[in-house]
């Protein structure tokens, strides 16, 4: 290996180490505000970067199936749950967020899907139609299980990831996709060759992380979310409700799940279980800060986005296996550094 | 005839029939179903029983899979020789899996098996030797005293006689001392190493069984299909695996297998199903086990067998004998001996110093009360004697011997034994069995010895001392309730009969009155008084000044993490100290 290969494997790693670091930053939020381990985090990827590639085609993304389905059943689920605590006040705030919003998102996709709308109103359309996702899979499947153990919420982690990825299958078919880079432009710097591609993920990637760490420290809405990642109890005490919190939690993930899934079309082909590999590779960066801290999750998942491409160059078969081993010694270190700290598991 | 003897015997006969009967296609799945079998009846135990939870098994099995195709396809080895090999590398692998993550908390075993599962994967699929994804075909089938099993039903015998005795073992493991530790896990396992129980190593132990099992049946699998490649042993089989021990119910060893049954059966309808529906082909029955799962979770927790069995099964009663050799005890020491030495200890959290430099003694015969406002550190004080938090400063010695740098389960060994002020109790385990947890370290049964049922003899001495502990304490009449069905008065004495049962020098008890009611309170006193004239040695903490006067022989009083007090009771009543801790000063 020369240092031209070496940088340019350096660039690759740290634009892919980009997105997984969004991806990490979004689990670490899920999981302090809700304490679940966000397995499909990579399916919102793939949702929100396959519809970008159907509308390039022309084709109205499947997923609006999916968007369809869904918001149907969390509307009847809600509607129901007002109902019996005679809440019926509550129920045209439901339609107006289960039903007229999705119901936009919906028409306005099949209405521009086969005019070929510009650019940014395909982007626009494609991550609008993954972020009602989040909030609906929180309410249908995570908030009546808000008190259940980690264990337990991982497992149903794991169970969503597969029922999404099986629909990604059913509305996206088996075959990969991948779309023109916004940009063409390409700048000599020296040995490399810089892409317009490459500054769009990178200047995404960055604003993402000032726009999140802004409304973390600034707005209210995100001091509630701190609080209640650092005390449930507590927060609901003071008036902030876990189920909001996690609404809003969900939603931020799905957001930025579909922003990195329409950013990496560009770069790579995706097939419709590709999420779960980026998910997961984001999920390792984020255990190098203990699945806690928000500028360690950033650090490991540029790790393992240089380990992956120096990977892919040596032995490029065995990439994912080099990724993965990353863990092996990322766990060892947590543990001879942790001291006994048990979590209470709760009867069942 | 015992009850419950006819309905397994009838089980038994359908099973030896059943290959005589069905046709082929259902012998073949019946196959399946008992491979699956023998994974997900480890993951029971392991995630049900122990609470650990690992999405990489099906990786085992490949690993058991693979070691006997590349063996015997391209050296000629035996299948017979292959089976310990894969095993032995299975359990080198578990091990060295389990070092890292079993000492962290509970999500990063996940975690790491996640991760490990798909590693294993690719290295499957590109390690050159193996076939890559077209796999491994040709392997020559097993042969048993020269008949080669070749048929479906052949292996139908072979198959199932090694699900029964997973069954046997993992049912004889959990109604054993070793197993009793597994049940223990869950719930922090504060208490368990509180009573000598090494937890790392009781998780590592069923982690590694669960391992060897799942690389049982992918030795199995690979001479029944006599080809492998790497997708039966991919991420996706490790979830369909552990989705069988929670459907199944987990909490349950039938769980294990009805679980196999169900998602064995489904998958196979849903793949013949969905197809139609859909008008494509794929694995479109991932969906349905998705939400199926998640339906599951939020409504049925427990999983099928624990659902059917609450309404239709009892209890299963432990047999405690009505006489048996008594468990080895311990010397007592003589009157008068300085059992507990607490010198200058110290604890700070952070800024704040909840103990500060507090000392006491403690004679052998007497009962000590250590009593103090809330707040007052008396807790801290007792976790830092019994080795759940370590000291900041100062030594505590039992018997002339450090014990404050040791661990909690080095203490009890030494005969100090503990209550906790929040019961610690496993709710659904019965009351006996609470209490030979107690006894875990007079006994030595090993896994291997308990899987094989060769520790009845002591296994009955140390179900006598528990009935004889309970006895001592007033609970005889409840051996077989289910400790969580106790009122916490009872909850109480049943934690000291267990404490007991650990043939304690000293007894330790944490504030054992706290939320009684009167009558709860006075029985507790009872059996105090009791235990004071069978010259036992208590460490009484406490914030109920009433209830430890008539009790003790001496009082150290504690405010906020300093001794302002100590003598006996009368003395201590009426320090102008003691009275402003308590009541407050007049300014």
């Amino acid at each position: 290996m020369n240092g031209q290969i070496a940088l340019l494997l350096i660039q690759d790693g740290i634009v892919n180490g980009a997105i997984y670091a969004l991806l990490a930053l979004a689990i670490v939020l899920v999981f302090a505000v809700t304490r679940v381990l966000f397995v499909p985090q990579g399916e919102f990827v793939t949702f929100g970067a396959l519809s970008l590639a159907a509308f390039q085609l022309g084709r109205t993304p499947g997923i609006v199936w999916l968007l369809g389905g869904s918001a149907l059943v969390v509307t009847i689920v809600e509607v129901i749950s007002a109902l019996r605590a005679r809440r019926a006040s509550r129920i045209p705030r439901i339609v107006g967020f289960y039903v007229a919003i999705p119901a936009v998102i919906i028409g306005l996709t099949i209405w521009l899907a086969p005019k070929n709308p510009p650019l940014l109103a395909q982007i626009a359309l494609s991550i609008a139609l993954v972020v009602p996702l989040g909030p609906i899979t929180y309410r249908l499947v995570f908030q009546p299980l808000a008190n259940a153990s980690v264990l337990v919420l991982l497992i149903v982690s794991v169970a969503v990831h597969f029922a999404l990825q099986g629909f990604g299958l059913v509305f996206f078919g088996a075959e990969g996709f991948r779309v023109a880079p916004f940009s063409e432009a390409r700048w000599e710097l020296g040995a490399i060759t810089v892409t317009g591609q490459t500054l769009w993920v990178l200047g995404a990637s960055v604003a993402l992380m000032v726009l999140l760490l802004l409304f973390f420290e600034r707005t209210l809405l995100g001091k509630a979310l701190r609080a209640t990642a650092v005390n449930r109890v507590g927060a609901r005490l003071v008036g902030i409700s876990a189920s909001a919190a996690g609404t809003l939690a969900f939603t931020v993930a799905a957001l930025i799940g579909a922003v990195s899934g329409v950013l990496i079309i560009a770069l790579t082909t995706l097939y419709y279980d590709s999420g779960f590999l980026i998910g997961l590779k984001g999920f390792v960066g984020s255990v190098v800060g203990a699945v806690v801290s928000y500028p360690l999750a950033v650090v490991g998942a540029l790790l393992v986005g240089l380990f992956e491409s120096f990977g892919s160059f040596w032995h490029s078969a065995y990439k994912e296996a080099i990724v993965f081993s990353l863990l092996i010694p990322v766990l060892l270190w947590r543990s001879l550094r942790s001291f006994h700290m048990e979590e209470e598991e709760e009867e069942e | 005839m015992k009850r419950g003897t006819l309905p397994v015997l009838v089980g038994a006969l359908v099973l030896v029939a059943a290959p005589f009967l069905m046709p082929s296609y259902y012998i073949t799945l019946a196959n399946y179903i008992g491979l699956a079998s023998i994974v997900s009846l480890g993951l029971v135990l392991i995630t049900g029983i122990g609470g650990l939870t690992s999405f990489g098994q099906a990786a085992f099995v490949g690993i058991g899979a693979y070691a006997s195709a590349y063996l015997t396809t391209v050296h000629g080895v035996s299948p017979w020789l292959t089976l310990p090999i894969g095993l032995a590398l299975t359990a080198v692998v578990t091990l060295l899996l389990g070092l890292i993550t079993l000492r962290l908390s509970g999500h990063y075993l996940p975690i790491g098996t996640i991760a490990w599962s798909i590693s294993l994967f690719y290295v499957f699929a590109n390690l050159e030797g193996l076939g890559g994804y077209n796999g491994i075909s040709g392997l020559p089938p097993l042969s048993i005293g020269g008949r080669e099993l070749n048929s479906g039903r052949d292996f139908y015998f072979l198959i199932w006689i090694l699900v029964f005795a997973t069954l046997v073992t993992v049912h004889n493991l959990l109604d054993s001392r070793p197993g009793r530790a597994v049940r223990s896990l869950r719930g922090g396992g504060v208490m368990a190493e509180s009573f000598g129980v090494n937890t790392a190593r009781v998780k590592m132990a069923i982690f590694l069984y669960a391992g060897l099992l799942a690389a049982l049946s992918g030795w199995l699998y690979a001479h029944f299909v006599r080809f492998v490649n790497p997708t039966p042993f991919g991420f996706g089989a490790s979830i369909e695996y552990l989705f069988m021990a929670v459907v199944g119910g987990a909490s349950s060893i039938w769980g294990g297998i009805v679980g196999a049954v169900i998602l064995t059966m489904l998958k196979q309808w849903l793949q013949d199903l969905m197809p139609r529906l859909l008008g494509r082909t794929g694995q479109f029955e991932i969906i349905v086990f998705g939400i199926l799962m998640v339906l599951l979770f939020q409504y049925a927790r427990q999983g099928v067998v624990p659902l059917v069995a609450r309404r239709f099964l009892k209890r299963r009663r432990v047999s405690v004998p009505e006489q048996a050799a008594a468990l080895d005890a311990r010397p007592q020491p003589d009157r008068g001996e300085l059992l507990l030495e607490v010198r200058a200890a110290r604890k700070a959290f952070g800024g704040l110093v909840a103990v500060d430099d507090v000392s006491f003694e403690l004679m052998a015969g007497e009962i000590l009360g250590l009593i103090g406002p809330n707040g007052a550190g008396k807790s801290t004080m007792f976790n830092l004697i019994t080795g759940v938090l370590p000291s900041s400063g100062g030594q505590i010695l039992f018997r002339g011997e450090r014990i404050d740098i040791r661990m909690s389960r080095e203490i009890v060994s030494r005969g100090v034994a503990r209550t906790f002020q929040h019961v610690h109790l496993r709710p659904a385990m019965s009351v006996i069995e609470n209490v030979a947890i107690g006894a875990h370290l007079r006994t030595r049964t090993g896994f291997v010895s308990a899987a094989l049922r060769m520790d009845r003899k002591e296994e009955a001495r140390l179900l006598f001392e528990a009935r004889r502990q309970l006895e001592r304490v007033g609970l005889g009449g409840h051996l077989h309730d289910a400790a969580g069905s106790l009122p916490l008065g009872q909850q109480r004495l049943l934690e000291i009969a267990r404490a007991l049962a650990a043939d304690p020098v000293l007894l330790l008890l944490d504030e054992p009155a706290a939320g009684l009611r009167y009558q709860e309170k006075q029985a507790l006193a009872e059996l105090l008084k009791k235990l004071k004239a069978e010259s036992m040695t208590v460490l009484l903490v406490e914030h109920d000044m009433d209830f430890v006067m008539g009790l003790v022989d001496r009082l150290v009083v504690m405010d906020f993490g300093r001794k302002i007090a100590g003598g006996l009771p009368r003395e201590v009543q009426n320090d102008p100290v003691v009275v402003e801790a308590y009541l407050g000063g007049v300014e």
